[in-house]
């Protein structure tokens, strides 16, 4: 299908945009890559007033390593992550997740702000986010404020942003006390996970993010405190029971619980650097 | 009023402007406006990748992106890139191991397929197939497409 008719704004800075943005007073959205707010107004999911195309907006590009945290601005695209020596550096996980969001077409055009704004609970940047620790800097008519990850997310497509638009992503530089590890299951390879999981180990602790499974990326604490206790698979996997896991017409429930069970332990086996 | 927009591009060289309605999809924009009907219309959502085209030199999905978006971007279709020459080698591949059948994904699959053989992709079954995962093609069964752009990458790095 066709989207709904709607007001194409382009500002060309973030002052401007705010500015649309409180006018159409939550009838507007914010239009960043559009990898994946396109088809849902094309499916007529979604149907905005109007779309505020924020792709002028140079305070939203560029990425920086400052005091042991990488500043991402909210507009790089996919594409840019990939080629990035400061990502491919300082936060490798990035680096294992991005050649399974999604093609090559997508991932040019498709931005890291868009992914977390829109949150949706198949998507993978959301929890990268959540196993990483990362802050979210955003910015409404009056200040800037920073939103822990862990924060930001407060169920399907819903998330903490008030009236506000995601400036950049905040996430600490990977340290040599640090594994990583990424691992998703999908019918098709660049599809959204059926089950999926990002899992983030400072010495003993760890921080594993499911996606695919819920209505958004989740962390499952009593998960991550057996395997801080080296707890046997077969007992940290009885901890997935906390998830209130999805039933759609791709998997049901117990699949998924069972392919999130698979992600985990293929994961865990090959953590690295 | 911001329901239609004003835009200018090239495209395949050419310089274009036009007024546009702000819902206009690119590839819809192309394909009525423009008369290039070489970029497909499957799915429009993303997932079939039948509208692949380029933008500044970047494969994009056509059906995901609008006009209005496309305003001083310089635009490459599967005329484009045939006119140019660039996509002659795949598609004498593609003809010579039968890699096409109904035709339908063809030019989306050759702007995919280009993308890969000019960033360097290796002639890695796995990697090709990949690397085209995001283009559904449901004639061949992807062998012969595999094959095709195995034999390009083969031919022009030897």
């Amino acid at each position: 299908m066709k989207a709904p008719d709607f007001d194409y704004l382009r500002p060309s800075s973030l002052d401007a945009a705010l500015a649309m943005l409180a006018e159409h007073d939550g009838e507007a959205m914010p239009l960043a890559g559009g990898q994946s707010l396109m088809p849902m107004m094309n499916f007529r999911v979604a149907a905005p007033e109007a779309l505020i195309d924020l792709a002028d907006l140079t305070e939203l590009r560029g990425i920086t390593v400052d005091a042991g945290t990488v500043r991402i601005g909210a507009m790089t695209r996919y594409a840019e992550l990939m080629s990035d020596a400061t990502v491919q550096a300082h936060i490798p996980l990035i680096g294992m997740a991005l050649p399974h969001i999604a093609h090559d077409a997508v991932r040019n055009r498709g931005t890291i702000g868009g992914s977390l704004a829109l949150a949706d609970p198949a998507a993978e940047m959301p929890a990268l986010m959540l196993a990483l620790d990362a802050s979210i800097e955003v910015t409404g008519p009056d200040a800037t404020r920073m939103i822990k990850a862990d924060d930001f997310f407060l169920g399907m497509f819903e998330t903490a942003l008030d009236g506000e638009l995601i400036t950049a992503i905040h996430v600490p530089v990977a340290t040599p006390a640090q594994r990583f590890g990424f691992h998703e299951l999908t019918q098709r390879h660049g599809d959204y996970a059926l089950a999926g999981v990002a899992i983030a180990q400072t010495d003993d602790s760890y921080r594993a993010a499911f996606f695919g499974v819920a209505d958004r990326a989740t962390r499952v604490p009593e998960l991550e405190a057996a395997l801080k206790r080296q707890d046997d698979m077969k007992v940290v996997l009885t901890y997935l029971d906390q998830i209130d896991f999805t039933d759609d017409l791709k998997a049901n429930h117990t699949t998924r619980q069972r392919l999130a069970g698979v992600a985990l332990t293929r994961t865990l086996k090959g953590m690295t650097a | 009023m911001s329901r239609s927009i004003d835009i200018k591009l090239r495209v395949n060289g050419e310089n274009v402007s036009a007024t546009v309605p702000a819902r206009l999809n690119l590839v819809d924009f192309l394909r009525e406006e423009l008369c290039l009907t070489g970029s497909h219309v499957g799915c429009e959502h993303g997932v079939c990748g039948a509208c692949t085209l380029t933008v500044d030199g970047d494969t994009v999905r056509g059906c995901l992106m609008l006009a209005a978006q496309a305003n001083g971007k310089e635009i490459t279709t599967i005329e484009g890139l045939a006119d140019s020459g660039q996509s002659t080698a795949l598609q004498a591949a593609f003809t010579k191991r039968n890699a096409l059948q109904c035709g339908f994904c063809t030019p989306g699959m050759l702007a995919s397929a280009l993308g890969y053989v000019n960033a360097g992709g290796a002639a890695d079954r796995d990697a090709i197939r990949q690397h085209i995962s995001g283009n559904y093609c449901r004639c061949t069964g992807y062998q012969s497409i595999v094959d095709a752009i195995c034999d390009v990458i083969e031919e022009t790095r030897t």
